[in-house]
């Protein structure tokens, strides 16, 4: 038995449209793409052809720091300015 | 209808049975069914008591605090099958107590995480002995009182009231969400006790610091608020709060607040470290402030830096 992830609870189309929008601002800074995939997936790119899919949001963060080779951290000065360009 | 679950922490002698064995003789818990690691010193008389050997299965991320407690979860689904099956009296609600030297973050991952828990069982209200007259010792017990939704500080009769003061106080900067109850021979009104899992007392009656203690290990681990002035976009919200829960998971003990994402009332968000209650709509705000507010408890960050990165991923909603 699967279980939603909290942060995709109830989730339509749109709202994975746009979650998908967030997320690939936020992975272009660290080389990495996302897509909405079937379901509560997506899968994950980096520029080298690694692929990785994933069952939900909490697990996209998990494979994106391996393929990334680090944390990929929310409040690196960094990433916040890149997000404010 | 899923059965309640209180999960009781607290570190080696601190009076955690105390506490259950007293709570246990008030008529409204009689239906209790109770899950211990040990038995200590301390009886607890109670038809419906097991003990379960602590049995951990550690995820593929490698994370402790997302380890399940496989044994937890095997006594819980026994424990349903049986009273469906009329092999044991009918129960209506679980006591977990865990051991004295515990995360208890494993257990409330369990509780909202395991592919089958959840379904059954829904967490009510973590509640964390802290010994009155000892004091906290070590990460664990800091752990414990961050996981909390109720503090109960036990033999306030053994300790100088100057020195009960001064720990309340370092419990209210630690996790300024939960009150604080003094409490003798685990003598309180249950009522009192389980109430505040959807009273998000925030930001409490301290307010908490906007930056956090400076220091290394416990010592450092501080509850900071932040207050939003506008709506946060709930999308961006989950975005970025998964994203901090992997990259900072060790060092966020506890996130606990109202978020005001447009609606008439807030969403209710708890997670203690990885592990994140589904977020709960509320009908109303508990008084006229209506702006989002979250207290953070942990080390290695501040609320500037947590605020400006928060707001900065609520631009980018195609909706921000």
């Amino acid at each position: 038995m699967s279980k939603e992830h909290w942060a995709e609870l109830g989730d339509g189309r749109r709202a994975r449209v746009f979650r998908a929008a967030v997320l690939n601002r936020v992975l272009e800074h660290f080389g990495l793409s996302a897509q909405a995939w079937a379901g509560s997936q997506y899968v994950l790119r980096d520029r080298k052809g690694g692929t990785a899919v994933v069952s939900d949001l909490g697990a996209l963060w998990v494979e994106a720091e391996r393929l990334h080779g680090a944390p990929l951290d929310p409040l690196a000065a960094d990433l916040l300015a890149a997000l404010e360009s | 209808m899923k059965t309640p679950v209180v999960l009781v922490t607290g570190f080696l002698g601190s009076g955690k049975t105390t506490l259950i064995a007293r709570l246990l003789a008030h008529p409204e818990l009689g239906e209790t069914a109770v899950i211990v690691n040990e038995l200590g010193e301390v009886g607890i008389d109670h038809h419906l008591l097991r003990r379960v050997d602590e049995r951990t299965v550690l995820l593929a991320n490698g994370c402790v605090c997302c380890t399940l407690r496989d044994d937890l979860a095997t006594e819980l689904r026994d424990l349903l099958d049986r009273r469906d099956a009329g092999e044991i009296p009918h129960f209506s609600r679980v006591v977990v107590e865990t051991t004295g030297i515990a995360d208890p973050t494993p257990i409330v991952n369990t509780l909202l995480a395991d592919p089958l828990v959840p379904h059954h069982y829904e967490l009510q209200t973590v509640v964390a002995t802290v010994d009155g007259q000892h004091g906290l010792a070590g990460d664990e017990a800091v752990k414990q009182v961050a996981a909390a939704d109720t503090l109960v500080l036990t033999k306030p009769d053994l300790a100088a009231s100057a020195a009960l003061d001064q720990l309340e106080g370092r419990l209210e900067r630690i996790n300024p969400t939960a009150p604080v109850l003094r409490v003798v021979h685990g003598d309180v009104d249950p009522a009192t006790l389980l109430e505040h899992h959807a009273d998000p007392r925030l930001p409490g009656r301290a307010a908490p610091a906007r930056e956090p203690a400076h220091g290394h290990g416990e010592s450092a681990v501080a509850a900071i608020a932040l207050e939003l002035d506008a709506s946060v976009d709930w999308i961006a919200f989950g975005v970025w709060l998964t994203m901090l829960l992997q990259a900072r998971g060790a060092d966020v003990l506890r996130v606990k607040g109202l978020l005001d994402v447009g609606g008439d009332g807030p969403l209710l968000v708890n997670c203690v470290q990885h592990a994140v209650h589904p977020p709960v709509h509320l009908d109303a705000w508990p008084d006229d402030d209506h702006r989002s507010r979250l207290v953070f408890i942990g080390r290695g960050f501040t609320a500037a830096a947590l605020e400006a990165s928060l707001r900065s991923f609520s631009r980018l909603s195609p909706e921000g």
